[in-house]
């Protein structure tokens, strides 16, 4: 547990050694405010309700994620760090879920510095703050989801460029698998079970769900069991190709 | 003498090629091996076996009775380590650095403080502590990597081609620091350089072809050629078949 923490507190320093940091937070909550306000339509709709604002957070984390997570093991693994810190007396996981979490952490305070969005709609209207609130809880599993996908896909070779697109390759056809576009491909020939079951596996209608303030424990476990997925499968990759 | 590190049958292979094939060596306290070998004759997979990076196909090893296998942590906790290349990481400051490898080996507090004064103290880092660690020489940078391996004055020290790089100041230091430390550790340093096992080791082995070739001391080494010579003709006659006459 300490090994976990101490890993996570180096790779939080790390991000915010250089100002990439400081750009990403600033991009993050720029986006979504101009996502909320343009594309939202936030005062045309009259309504004292972040629905629109949040509606734009999977398409923000498609590509603001995997840019975050795709440092995590290819610059180790590039610059042979990986060596270094493998061979300390720690366990794979531990280095994995150290990562993880300051990963994780990063996208909480970028997500968090767009509360003046939540005090402006407070100051124009009414609204559900109980809906809001577990909105922002939602938004920030889904980009634990994200990530996780993120880092085994960093796990997964030594160029960042190449973990970044494999990542948010991954990433879109888990926000598209509850559309047509994706689940189109599948119908008439994969029995419709199946096909429910991929639809099952949407972040965008769990998230949706979610962000209208139903809180369905069904969503939270979806999304706490792809993290673990994807962190597991990222400490066997990890384990598997440190050395190549 | 106490046995610190024993290889058995070691063997690592990539694919077709056997990078390890099995090894048989122990290395008692207060000795410093010279694990010998050209390049791509195995010195850093063994290196890597004994440091936990690696599995071996078959065979293991034991570090101070731990088993690397079965009981991988503890074989970790007694061994420092320098990989070779010495990777860091760059954006960090020394002092950040080992603040870092000193809480991950379980110091904490005013001890974590120490231990890494009395590490920068012993190898030269003390006006550095506070520069980012991309910015120095390769010699500061060695010495980092020194600087973390015996952080826990562990009782193995693995370290794989320390003074590659240096100039012969540096090496002059790194060379007396490792004497300095030698009675009280088991000190296993792969290197080409031969002239570094006449400075520091008490005994050799060279590798070839993933096999043990040879093993003794300088001395030893050197009855293996017919005729005497230097160490770098008994090497090349060890790992080529080639007798000097044949090579010159």
């Amino acid at each position: 547990m300490n090994h976990i923490r101490t890993i996570a507190k180096r790779e939080l320093s790390a991000y915010f050694a250089t100002p990439v940091a400081f750009i990403f937070i600033a991009i993050f909550v720029a986006l979504s405010g101009a996502f909320n306000f343009y594309l939202g339509h936030f005062f045309d709709r009259n309504q004292a309700s972040l629905e629109g604002f949040f509606s734009y957070h999977p398409w923000l984390y498609l590509l603001l994620v995997p840019a975050v997570a795709m440092r995590l093991w290819a610059e180790e693994r590039k610059s042979g760090t990986i060596e270094q810190l493998l061979t300390l007396p720690i366990t794979t996981a531990e280095a994995v879920l150290g990562k993880f979490l300051a990963a994780w952490l990063f996208c909480g305070i970028a997500l968090a510095l767009t509360f003046p969005m939540w005090i402006t709609v407070n100051v124009l209207g009414e609204p559900d703050n109980a809906a809001i609130a577990v909105s922002y809880i939602g938004s920030f599993l889904m980009s634990g989801a994200f990530l996780a996908i993120g880092i085994c896909m960093s796990a997964l070779t030594r160029n960042q460029i190449v973990a970044f697109i494999a990542a948010a390759v991954t990433c879109f056809v888990f926000i598209m698998s509850g559309l047509d576009i994706v689940l189109g491909a599948f119908r008439g020939w994969v029995t419709p079970a199946l096909v429910d079951t991929l639809a099952s596996f949407s972040f965008l209608s769990r998230f949706s769900s979610l962000t209208r303030g139903v809180v369905d424990l069904r969503d939270i476990i979806f999304f706490a069991s792809m993290m673990a997925f994807w962190l597991f499968t990222a400490v066997v990759v990890v384990d598997v190709k440190k050395a190549a | 003498m106490t046995v610190m590190v024993e290889l058995d049958h070691l063997s690592r292979s990539f694919g077709e090629l056997r990078a390890v094939d099995g090894i048989n060596l122990t290395v008692n306290k207060g000795e410093v091996l010279g694990f010998l070998g050209p390049n791509g004759a195995g010195k850093t997979t063994t290196m890597r076996m004994l440091a936990g990076f690696l599995k071996p196909t078959s065979g293991t090893a034991r570090v101070c009775g731990h088993d690397i296998l079965t009981d991988g942590m503890r074989a970790k906790q007694m061994l420092g380590y320098l990989p070779e290349g010495s990777p860091t990481y760059d954006d960090m400051t020394v002092g950040a650095f080992l603040r870092f490898i000193a809480e991950i080996r379980g110091y904490t507090g005013s001890e974590r403080q120490s231990r890494v004064d009395l590490v920068a103290q012993r190898l030269a880092l003390t006006d550095v502590l506070d520069r980012p660690i991309e910015l120095l020489s390769k010699g500061y940078r060695r010495r980092v990597g020194l600087a973390q391996s015996i952080l826990h004055d562990p009782p193995v020290l693995l370290l794989d081609e320390p003074t590659d790089g240096l100039d012969p100041n540096q090496k002059h230091e790194v060379r007396t620091l490792i004497a300095a430390m030698a009675p009280e550790k088991a000190i296993i340093i792969s290197t080409h350089i031969l002239e570094e096992v006449e400075a520091v080791c008490t005994r050799a082995v060279i590798i070839g072809h993933g096999k043990l070739l040879a093993d003794g001391t300088a001395e030893q080494l050197r009855a293996n050629l017919p005729g005497g010579g230097s160490l770098d003709d008994v090497f090349r006659f060890i790992t080529t078949g080639n007798a000097p006459q044949a090579a010159a």
